[in-house]
């Protein structure tokens, strides 16, 4: 837990926003376009200035050490922490060139576009099925019950579950196992078809044959959605994103191509964190 | 080992023994001083559920042949003629009013209800069973001491002579005291039963629930998932946790201002009654239901805004469901004490005489922990059983209202 003066001291050792983030911020054909970036939790300075750009077709993963800001940012981008009591956000944040903080923007709809997954599993306490139809419910995507049974089933499918799950849809979401879980959330989450999808380290849970099939169907989505994804792990963002940010301390360090990043760091704290000095 | 780890080990599992042995003591305690409770409301009260019946020979009482109009009939000489021919006495006008002294004024009418139910003519074997007095009761339970001086008992010798006869005939049974459960109050212990007061409680209850639950829950919800941290939502929270713990009957002085004086509804009614009840009730669910809503995972809240559901529906669809079980346990905690609530009651005039059952909320009725206040009160032997035999009654209402309370629960949380 990082004190907000230590905080405030690395955005002031660092001499403020303008020579950050290092790299490459901007996207060929911007999808989230985000500006002056600051959030608060209370006094805690959790982001500092952070702007750059996710273009369309991107996977982007986000990467830094615990406790810099990454699940915050991603809170971000769908205004969950509008939801947080004493969080404050300042700052713009464009979809498809529309600011998603300005008034006329209501989070309820930004949601369905911006689709999240949690770092950790959050089935709710119904069925597996009612898990994956409550979102496609709520927006009402689905005209009949044979329509809802199709979607079920793709998100289940897509996800790598419906051959484990597929004669207990009845039961409990939470009698899953916790990598299973994970899964359940993902296709709750794809089940809404959204635009934009922030996954906050899907494979913590996972072992390696879930997160293969889980990298695999990042791969898949990528076609269709723009992808955020948190993780702590070297190889997934290399194996997975096209482009790497890596933030440390609320501020975006450096972000830029992931082979370039990988091979090529221009910040020596980006260098750091991926050789395994710091982190 | 290393030895002090071995020594403080030692100790550790001794001081352990000690605390596993205070406990259990202390549930022993408890156990005992509910064991003693019950015993002795048992002992006291189970006699209240039989009552002594006198089974009278019809032919003794009625002309053979075609009933008179039975509006013409005297039921109370016909009742009177019949001891008497069962006694095989000629009683004269002294002797008389001592036998009347042995059933109770019910016994007329049961007579004229057998008569006009009856198909016109008597059946030569048939009897009629007509409760027996209080005192009989009482003298067949053996509730008090015949050896006793005869004034200082509430029968006579020859009282007491006529019983042993009666019993020795077989003409006295003790059957379940129905009239017990159908009854209101009455002046006549054998008679008085606790309908009008369960039913006025029942009454108050069901309005009491019907204010308190919504609004209690509405409230909690509005508290924890929608208010903002300011001042007044503070102060407002702080006086809902006082008011928990205002003494009942400044609700009972509440009701009879505010309900009575100002808005003039009608004393003695259970409408006022449940007012006041669900005043004193809300606290107690608002407390309860915001401390379930908390306990619901804030990441459950967020991972149903995150598929873009909008508060409301998260309260509907995920915190309320996950809150309803402890939700109800609360609300049933409260009701409960609610149940057993007899001062504020007093304030509001409920404590009147009441021998109807009321069939509205404004019809004047009692509680039935009022109707246990009154009948403790009475000087009545009789009376003393039908203390006890009532707040075994309410007790198990109040054990069958948890019973719900918990089968609700197990089917909620499916
Ligand atoms: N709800 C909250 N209230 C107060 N402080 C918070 C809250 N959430 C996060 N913080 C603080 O904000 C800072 C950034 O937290 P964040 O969760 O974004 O880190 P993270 O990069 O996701 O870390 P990790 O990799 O461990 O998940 C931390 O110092 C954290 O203590
Ligand atoms: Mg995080």
């Amino acid at each position: 837990m990082r004190t907000p003066s230590k905080a405030n001291d690395v955005a002031a050792d660092a001499g403020g926003g303008p020579e950050f983030p290092v790299g490459d911020p901007s996207a060929p054909d911007p999808c989230i376009q985000i500006r002056d970036l600051n959030a608060w939790y209370g006094d805690i300075h959790a982001l500092c200035d952070v702007g750059f750009e996710i273009g369309h077709g991107e996977v982007l993963a986000l990467i830094g050490p615990s406790g810099c800001g990454k699940t915050t940012l991603l809170r971000c981008l769908n205004r969950l922490n509008d939801a947080v009591e004493d969080a404050r956000v300042t700052g713009e944040v464009t979809l498809d060139g529309q600011n998603i903080y300005s008034g006329s923007v209501d989070p309820v709809a930004l949601r369905a576009r911006v689709g999240m997954v949690f770092q950790k599993p959050n089935p709710f306490p119904k069925s597996i099925y009612d898990n994956v139809a409550y979102g496609a419910r709520i927006h009402g995507l689905a005209s009949d019950r044979a329509e809802l049974d199709e979607i079920v089933h793709t998100s289940l499918e897509r996800v790598g579950l419906l051959k484990e799950v597929r004669a207990r849809l009845d039961e409990p979401g939470t009698d899953l196992s916790g990598g299973q879980q994970q899964r359940l959330c993902i296709a709750r989450t794809i089940a809404v078809d959204p635009e934009v999808i922030l996954m906050d380290e899907p494979c913590s849970a996972l072992d390696p044959i879930a997160t293969a099939k889980i990298e695999d169907l990042i791969d898949e989505l990528s076609a269709e959605y723009v992808i955020v994804i948190v993780t702590h792990s070297m190889q997934q963002a290399a194996r997975v994103s096209n482009r790497v940010a890596y933030m440390n301390q609320g501020q975006l360090v450096e972000v830029g191509e992931t082979d370039r990043i990988f091979t090529n760091p221009l910040h020596k704290l980006t260098e750091d964190y991926i050789t395994g000095r710091i982190g | 080992m290393n030895r002090v780890v071995e020594s403080r080990l030692r100790r550790r599992h001794r001081r352990e023994r000690t605390f596993r042995g205070l406990c259990v003591a202390s549930v022993l305690v408890a156990a005992l001083f509910l064991l003693v409770i019950l015993g002795s409301l048992f002992r006291q009260g189970a006699s209240a559920f039989t009552q002594t019946r006198i089974s009278l020979p019809v032919p003794a009482m009625l002309p053979a042949g075609d009933l008179p109009d039975s509006g013409a009939m005297d039921y109370d000489a016909a009742v009177l003629d019949a001891l008497a021919a069962l006694l095989a006495i000629d009683p004269d006008r002294a002797e008389r009013r001592e036998l009347r002294q042995l059933v109770s004024i019910d016994a007329a009418f049961v007579l004229r209800d057998y008569v006009e139910s009856s198909p016109g003519r008597v059946v030569s074997d048939a009897s009629v069973r007509v409760p027996a007095s209080a005192k009989v009761d009482m003298a067949i339970k053996g509730e008090f001491d015949r050896t006793a001086a005869s004034d200082r008992r509430p029968l006579s010798d020859l009282q007491i002579d006529w019983i042993d006869r009666l019993v020795e005939l077989g003409a006295i049974e003790r059957t379940f005291n129905t009239a017990l459960f159908t009854n209101g109050d009455s002046r006549e212990p054998e008679l008085a039963g606790i309908r009008a007061a369960l039913m006025g409680s029942v009454l108050m209850l069901l309005i009491t629930l019907a204010v308190a639950f919504p609004i209690g829950v509405a409230a909690a919800v509005y508290l924890e998932e929608f208010a903002p941290r300011r001042a007044w939502i503070r102060l407002l929270e702080l006086s809902i946790n006082n008011l928990a713990a205002v003494p009942s009957i400044v609700f009972g002085l509440l009701g009879l201002v505010v309900l009575i004086d100002w808005l003039g509804m009608p004393r003695s009614a259970p409408l006022v009654g449940g007012l006041v009840l669900a005043l004193l009730t809300l606290p107690v669910i608002v407390i309860s239901s915001r401390s379930a809503i908390r306990a619901v995972p804030t990441s459950i809240r967020e991972a149903s805004l995150g598929l873009g559901a909008s508060r409301m529906q998260v309260v509907s669809h995920h915190v309320l469901p996950q809150a309803m079980p402890a939700i109800v346990t609360g609300t049933i905690i409260g009701l409960s004490r609610a149940f057993g609530e007899t001062a504020p009651l007093l304030m509001i005039g409920m404590v009147a005489f009441i021998v109807d059952v009321p069939s509205g909320v404004t019809d004047p009725a009692t509680a039935l922990p009022v109707q246990i206040y009154l009948w403790a009160d009475s000087p009545e032997r009789a009376f003393a059983e039908r203390t006890s035999a009532a707040i075994l009654v309410l007790l198990g209402f109040l054990l069958s209202m948890n019973l719900l309370a918990a089968a609700i629960r197990r089917k909620v949380e499916k």
